[in-house]
């Protein structure tokens, strides 16, 4: 079954269209990958299918439930990690942890095992008393990850998930998505080739609103006749005629 | 439940923070005390404890207004707002987090400055509990008018903003500081269409028990409490639709 489904989605800011009629649909438990320059509608897309942006025409179907008609639904089964850290940062990880149980109704008892769960898959007791404003951004980015899970979402969205981290940062990072690789289906927007590359079952490229390719990293150099990724995309990008 | 989550977890964002401790109690505790102190040597009507004490409890609560907006402003330019819209929260738990938990804060502040004030020789009667709960009214205003500028500004504007313009508006248009006709009647005319004097004013009526007095003062400022509340809930809601 589809986890994602979207039919002719489309945004348009006054004369300017941000997603042009996306079609695109991501199975359950696939990791999808957005990739575009600046302004190639990324992190809009994203925003309609998380409820954050309403469409100007269109639909999608995240987990069944149309973001246009059933946001309470979409709600339900979603989890985001923005492009910022969005964390509370004069409240401990733990606070932070549980803040997110608390605005998704849990019970106590569900609290602690959610609390205690999170911080074994993502290592995070030694920082459990820390605020999170003081940490670093590897470690930040980490929390906000584990804030999106909380809610045990069947769909989880990643924007530009290791924006700014160093290369060590980035590797943890890297790991942690991996290991939810098939457990939640997974939309990772990013400007990194090599992430794409490296975490990927199937990537699609945007430029200007339109999605211009879907493929996994070795159809779009075997489509390009390129023996590196970046070098696909670059040719992607560079002869698409919008 | 989930409002509540929400609303400590706003409290313990604007209480641990220690500039928001020291200008929110600190400040106002040490004006009234230097302003006591230079009252002792050189006497002033208007700087006399039964009526220098309402007008800092209400100077006070500008800083209130600088809390709630800086909290807002940073949660949108953190994206925890665009974290927290993909949640099941509604509108109303937003604006009802913010807003509720800084209502004991305004309490707490106020009871802090009444205290020094009866340490500085403030009569102890039941009409302070009047004026600390006549807080409440003059509190949802400023409080509200943080929330609407919270939904408007990023955090620099808004320290420059609240944390400039409206302390020193809400300082020099309320009367705590010199009696506003000296300025001239046009001066007085604009800070009596304002509310700041009007709650300083029904403070002082509280603290004097003269309860009559009060009724002039007490309509600018629940009128001007409801007209900033309902513009900063639509402000707060196109924002959040903006997201």
């Amino acid at each position: 079954m589809e986890a994602i489904n979207t039919i002719n989605l489309t945004k348009k800011y006054k004369d300017l269209v941000a997603v042009d009629q996306l079609n695109l649909q991501i199975e359950q438990g696939e990791l999808f990958s957005l990739l575009g320059v600046n302004g190639a509608g990324k992190t809009t897309t994203i925003k309609m299918l998380s409820c954050l942006t309403k469409p100007t025409s269109g639909d999608a179907f995240v987990g069944g439930a149309s973001v246009v008609r059933d946001e309470l639904n979409v709600k339900r089964v979603i989890g985001v990690s923005p492009q910022e850290t969005a964390v509370a940062p004069n409240l401990s990880v733990k606070e932070n942890l549980e803040l997110m149980c608390g605005i998704h109704g849990f019970s106590k008892k569900k609290h602690q095992a959610k609390i205690k769960e999170l911080s074994e898959q993502f290592n995070l007791y030694d920082i459990l008393s820390k605020k999170a404003g003081k940490l670093s951004g590897g470690w930040q980015r980490r929390v906000s990850i584990a804030m999106a899970l909380i809610s045990e979402p069947s769909i989880l969205f990643l924007d530009e998930p290791t924006l700014g981290l160093d290369v060590i940062a980035r590797s943890e990072l890297w790991d942690i998505i991996r290991a939810l690789k098939g457990k939640v289906t997974i939309i990772l927007t990013t400007h990194y080739m090599e992430e794409a590359e490296a975490l990927s079952d199937r990537i699609g490229i945007m430029k200007s609103g339109k999605l211009l390719v879907i493929g996994t990293a070795n159809k779009l150099m075997e489509m390009t006749a390129t023996d590196k990724f970046e070098n696909a995309f670059i040719s992607i990008v560079k002869e698409a005629r919008i | 439940m989930r409002m509540f989550t929400f609303a400590k977890r706003c409290a313990n964002e604007i209480l641990r923070d220690p500039l928001n401790l020291m200008f929110g109690l600190g400040f106002p505790i040490v004006l009234l005390l230097l302003l006591s102190a230079i009252q002792a040597n050189v006497p002033v009507k208007l700087f006399e404890i039964e009526s220098l004490t309402p007008g800092i409890t209400v100077f006070g609560l500008s800083f209130l207004t600088l809390f709630s907006a800086t909290l807002i402003a940073k949660d949108r330019e953190s994206s925890l707002l665009q974290r927290l819209y993909t949640t099941p929260l509604k509108s109303s738990d937003y604006i009802l987090g913010y807003m509720l938990p800084i209502i004991p804060i305004a309490i707490a502040q106020s009871a802090m400055c009444y205290l020094i004030a009866i340490a500085l020789g403030l009569p102890i009667t039941i009409n302070i509990i009047y004026a600390i709960l006549m807080i409440v009214p003059i509190a949802v205003f400023y409080v509200a008018l943080g929330l609407l500028c919270g939904s408007v500004f990023n955090v620099k504007q808004v320290g420059g903003i609240c944390g400039a313009l409206l302390t020193n508006l809400s300082a020099w248009l309320s009367g705590v500081w010199f009696d506003l006709e000296l300025v001239g009647s046009t001066f007085g005319k604009i800070a009596n269409v304002l509310p700041f004097v009007h709650a300083v004013e029904l403070e002082r009526a509280m603290i004097k028990g003269n309860f009559p007095e009060s009724l002039p003062h007490i309509y600018p400022v629940l009128g001007y409490a409801i007209v900033i509340m309902v513009g900063a809930i639509l402000l707060f809601l196109g924002q959040a639709k903006k997201q």
